[in-house]
């Protein structure tokens, strides 16, 4: 029994080490198993695990750069940057969307309607996309946030940057920054990779040209947050880069000075260097408030602006379209004398109209100039001289002439809401209308009516290059200090006090081409030019300055917005008399001082009248202030080695 | 022949103590220590109640070891089907007398600690079935007649814990019941049989399983589909694990389970956080530590010449490497989730007390080597 009983547990014992055999055999398999899983986690696939552990750990806020800043011909900031504080909310994060709602409302009285609009974007957007629930808060509704956080979850304050204007005065030159649209988003490149809540982008003017350098590189916050979207700790913060500085050749101060003068009329003003092409001063008016948009532009203020007649979000300096009036006596007569069709002493005599081709053609003045000759005719912008003038030159040459000053093409390359303008000729009008030339058409253009239009800064730059004495020059409005070169030619003038400057420097230091056949030529208009500002019986003799160091020399002009009717005319219907929207524009160029030129300046006034009387008085205001900071600025640009 | 009898029972405490088999007792003595900084890492580096309560309890079960290692074998044997029926009453008062937390009735309310007597099961039907298969002869081992108590013995508890519900700890103690069967003799095709009845019912068990659990397997199959609901824990436990690379994120520095990323790390996650801070050695560390702890009471095993030592040590140190297994594999994303703790690192009193339990029988057949059981 014994026996029999421990053979029993033997065999059974060999049983049962067999089996355990097996079993361990199993357990290495298993065990092999588990070995192999740890080596593909911890090693095989490590960095990514570690990846999205730190995908967990950390969460990032990513933090608008700051804008570059850009500062006048002095330096001084034109459009700078002030801190602001935001609340930015992460829905996400958020545990529920609805109570931080609630709760912000109690504690920021955020109204329904933002609320509402605010939802409709969450909506839109990827849930860990943060949006901006107010962007602009005062210190005391930051820091009562602040103080609240712990039960904001998702919420987060930001102490951003957002930009400043100093003023309204540059509004236009220098454009507006907002909200990054859709469209921008689709348009613009480089704002791909920096999608941060509440980053804004230049949308018109040197804002939107600079945009991609100006905008500087995105920041971010880096948190360590637990499972639960709570911050622990902050572990990195990056700044960004902020964008670059750019100096421009603008006077803030003349800016200034210009849009006080022009007050709420619809005009224009545009002053540039005329040796290197600085534009010293461009304003269009009426201006708005560009800080107004920064932080998205109320609805009301927005109305205001598009419901405005004087259309204030136009640059009507560079996108303005004008017909150039009498203004463009000054080409007419200079292609005259470089076609030799006409000597200077040639004359015409004015009845006040004349009548060709079966159509009358009007003297502005109804009881006529009597005998005109090219000087008289530009001083007192004798109508029916230009008439016979234009007649004989046909419009094909004069084309060529205005375009070689520059009209019909884009003077700067800053902005993108320039206009070209049109410089009409018979080819031109049979491929943009579709007809055939009329000669009346020509004596139109001749006057600088008809089918001409130009942007106020055109005629500018054509003015400068008269005043240089026939050279082109290309306009800038950002400094740059490597191709400036009035270096050469200020020695020249140093050295030699009062001497006139060879045309063969000026020529060969400015890379200058020369836009004459003969400079007698230029020199009998620019003279004629002096004679209407400065003798009697010229048109803006009115508004000269007598001082030697301020005297400029000029060319009105008015531009027809509506024909004048024969009734009109015999009643001499005074253009205060007609409605606003029919009132001529009122045009005025002209370069100073008259014996050493320095500036060109053009003014345009929209429907204001005649030119002698609305846009000349303020030609001579801006001139003196201009003029008044000539030594100034020259010094600035002497001794300024920094170059931003 | 009874020589070596009367010579086992009258050891003296100097020979039982020079008998203890020190290799294992430092072993998990080191486990329990490494246990320790794991569950102060999980309190976020202060003593904290989990991790104070954790280190009086693994002393406490570590002297009940000790004890236990000096009980006879005689005695296991004499009293396992009590001890079996006495783990079967606490369970079926957990059923009339349970507390219930998060939706299971698990616990029963002791004045010093709350038990769970499923855990204690897990020894109870080894010691058991232990003591069946080394009474009856060989050769009824493969009769129908004998397998109807293994059956029944095994059903019964695994019914009642999958009632509780607790699918994981179900599943292990019907493991420890199957594996002492497979030692014993029991043939191939009856396990083929059992696996194809339960293939048939599992429709039937299916449809039993509470919404979650059934979430639970469904997450298993495929992880990222929920990535925030039912697979957040899978996965958040994946990048832990992965994320501490070879050497570790460092003690005390194991972000994803310091920032609460971690699910249950206190319990069935603790090898998750260990392994986050100290990568793939440390890992493998403790692998270590596991393996040579199975290995020494296998050895057990070996050296013992009752049937009924031989059973019980090998099932309990497949058992035990079935545990530790199931939570590796549970939380390396190879098994569901489905709740089991890993031996001794876990924050647990009653898997403590069982894998104690368990150890100290162990090594009082050791101890106790040479004694006949009948």
């Amino acid at each position: 029994m014994l026996s029999t009983g421990s053979g029993n547990t033997i065999i059974k014992s060999k049983l049962i080490s067999r089996r355990m055999f097996l079993l361990s055999v199993g357990k290495a398999a298993v065990l092999i198993g588990i070995l192999g899983r740890l080596i593909s986690l911890q090693i095989n696939e490590s960095s990514k695990y570690k990846t999205l552990s730190d995908k967990n750990r950390f969460r990032e806020w990513k933090l608008a750069p700051e804008r570059g800043i850009i500062k006048d011909y002095f330096n001084e900031e034109i459009a700078s940057n002030k801190q602001v504080y935001q609340i930015h909310l992460i829905p996400e994060n958020a545990r529920s969307i609805e109570e931080i709602f609630f709760r912000l409302k109690t504690i920021l009285n955020i109204s329904d309607k933002k609320i509402f609009s605010l939802r409709k974007k969450i909506a839109k957007q990827k849930p860990w996309e943060p949006i901006i629930v107010s962007d602009n808060l005062n210190w005391s509704e930051f820091s009562r946030i602040n103080l609240f956080l712990h039960e904001l979850q998702g919420v987060e304050p930001i102490v951003s940057v957002a930009r400043m204007y100093k003023d309204n005065s540059s509004a236009h030159a220098l454009g507006y920054v907002s909200q990054v649209s859709a469209k921008d988003l689709k348009n613009k490149k480089y704002l791909k990779t920096m999608s941060v809540p509440g980053m804004a982008v230049g949308k018109t003017g040197l804002e939107r040209r600079l945009d991609e350098e100006i905008i500087g590189e995105v920041g971010f916050q880096r948190y360590e947050v637990n499972a639960f979207g709570k911050r622990i700790k902050q572990i990195k913060v990056d700044p960004g880069k902020a964008g670059k500085s750019f100096k421009t050749t603008l006077d803030l101060e003349v800016q200034r000075h210009v849009t006080e003068i022009l007050g709420d009329k619809a005009a224009s003003v545009c002053v540039m260097d005329i040796y290197n092409g600085d534009i010293v001063s461009l304003v269009s008016s009426p201006s708005y408030d560009p800080n107004a948009f920064v932080h998205g532009v109320d609805r009301d203020y927005w109305n205001s602006l598009i419901q405005n007649d004087r259309k204030p979000l136009t640059n009507k300096a560079v996108s303005g379209l004008y017909p150039p009036g009498s203004t463009i006596k000054t080409l007419v007569a200079l292609s005259a004398l470089e076609n030799k069709i006409i000597r200077p002493l040639d004359t015409v005599r004015c009845k006040g109209k004349i009548e060709l081709f079966g159509e009358k053609f009007h003297c502005w003045k109804k009881k006529g100039h009597g005998v005109m000759n090219m000087r008289t005719g530009i001083k007192r912008s004798c109508d029916v001289y230009f008439y016979e003038v234009a007649r004989r030159l046909g419009v094909d040459r004069l084309s060529v002439t205005a375009k070689k000053f520059g009209l019909g093409k884009k003077v700067l390359q800053n902005f993108s809401e320039e206009r070209s303008g049109v410089v009409p000729n018979t080819s031109w009008k049979k491929k943009y209308i579709g007809q055939n030339w009329y000669l009346g058409e020509t004596l139109h253009s001749g006057i600088g009516q008809g089918y001409f239009q130009s942007t106020p800064i055109q005629l500018c730059l054509m003015t400068a290059q008269i005043a240089n004495g026939g050279f082109e020059i290309k306009p800038r409005i950002l400094f740059d200090k490597t191709k400036n070169n009035l270096k050469e030619y200020l020695k020249f003038k140093n050295e030699n006090p009062g001497r006139p400057l060879p045309a063969d420097l000026v020529v060969s230091n400015f890379d200058l081409k020369p836009l004459f056949k003969n400079q007698e030529n230029i020199k009998i208009i620019k003279d004629a030019m002096y004679a209407s500002s400065n003798e009697p019986g010229g048109t803006s003799y009115r508004s000269r300055l007598e001082d030697k160091r301020f005297t400029f020399a000029g060319k009105t002009g008015s531009s027809q917005i509506r024909k004048f009717t024969e009734e009109q005319r015999e009643a001499e219907v005074k253009q205060e008399q007609l409605k606003y929207k029919n009132r001529d524009h009122a045009l005025f160029i002209a370069y100073a001082p008259v014996n050493d030129p320095k500036y060109a300046i053009s003014v345009v006034v929209e429907h204001g009248g005649t030119g002698s009387s609305a846009a000349a008085p303020i030609a001579k205001k801006v001139i003196k202030k201009v003029l008044e900071r000539h030594s100034l600025r020259q010094s600035i640009n002497n001794l300024s080695g920094d170059s931003i | 022949m009874f020589q070596p009898r009367s010579i086992q029972s009258s050891l003296s405490f100097k020979d039982k103590l020079f008998s203890i088999d020190y290799v294992l007792v430092v072993s998990i003595l080191i486990l329990g220590i490494v246990s320790m900084f794991a569950m102060y890492s999980t309190d976020g580096g202060e003593f904290k109640y989990h991790t104070e309560s954790h280190i009086l309890r693994f002393f406490v079960f570590f002297f009940m070891f000790f004890i236990l290692s000096f009980i006879q074998i005689r005695f296991w044997h004499t009293t396992s089907y009590l001890i079996y029926i006495a783990f079967l009453i606490l369970l079926i008062g957990v059923k009339y007398f349970g507390l219930t937390s998060s939706g299971s009735q698990r616990w029963l309310n002791f004045y010093f600690m709350n038990l769970q007597p499923s855990e204690l099961m897990k020894i109870g039907v080894i010691l058991f079935l232990a003591k069946y298969y080394h009474r009856i002869p060989i050769e009824s081992v493969n009769r129908l007649k004998f397998l109807f108590t293994p059956i029944f013995v095994l059903i019964f508890p695994v019914l009642l814990v999958v009632m509780q519900p607790d699918l994981g700890t179900a599943i292990l103690i019907a493991s420890g019941g199957l594996v002492v069967a497979w030692l014993a003799g029991v043939r191939v095709k009856f396990f083929v049989y059992s696996m194809l009845i339960f293939t048939a019912l599992l429709p039937i068990a299916i449809s039993l399983l509470k919404p979650y659990q059934k979430a639970r397997i469904l997450t298993f199959l495929n992880p990222e589909k929920d990535p925030l609901g039912a697979g957040y824990q899978i996965i958040q436990s994946k990048i832990a694990i992965g994320s501490g690379g070879l050497f570790g994120k460092g003690f005390l520095n194991g972000s994803q389970s310091y920032l609460d990323y971690l699910p249950e790390k206190h319990t069935d996650f603790i090898f998750t956080l260990f392994s986050e801070e100290f990568g793939f050695f440390g890992s493998i560390f403790i692998l270590l530590l596991y393996g040579l702890i199975i290995s020494r009471i296998v050895k057990i095993g070996n050296m013992t010449r009752s049937n009924f030592g031989k059973l019980y040590c090998y099932s309990f140190a497949t058992a035990f490497f079935i545990y530790v297994v199931v939570n590796m594999g549970m939380v390396l994303g190879l098994l569901p989730i489905v709740g089991s703790p890993l031996p001794i690192m876990s924050y647990g009193g009653s898997s403590m007390m069982a894998i104690m339990l368990g150890l100290g029988i162990a090594m009082s057949c050791k101890v106790y080597k040479d004694m006949p059981v009948n």
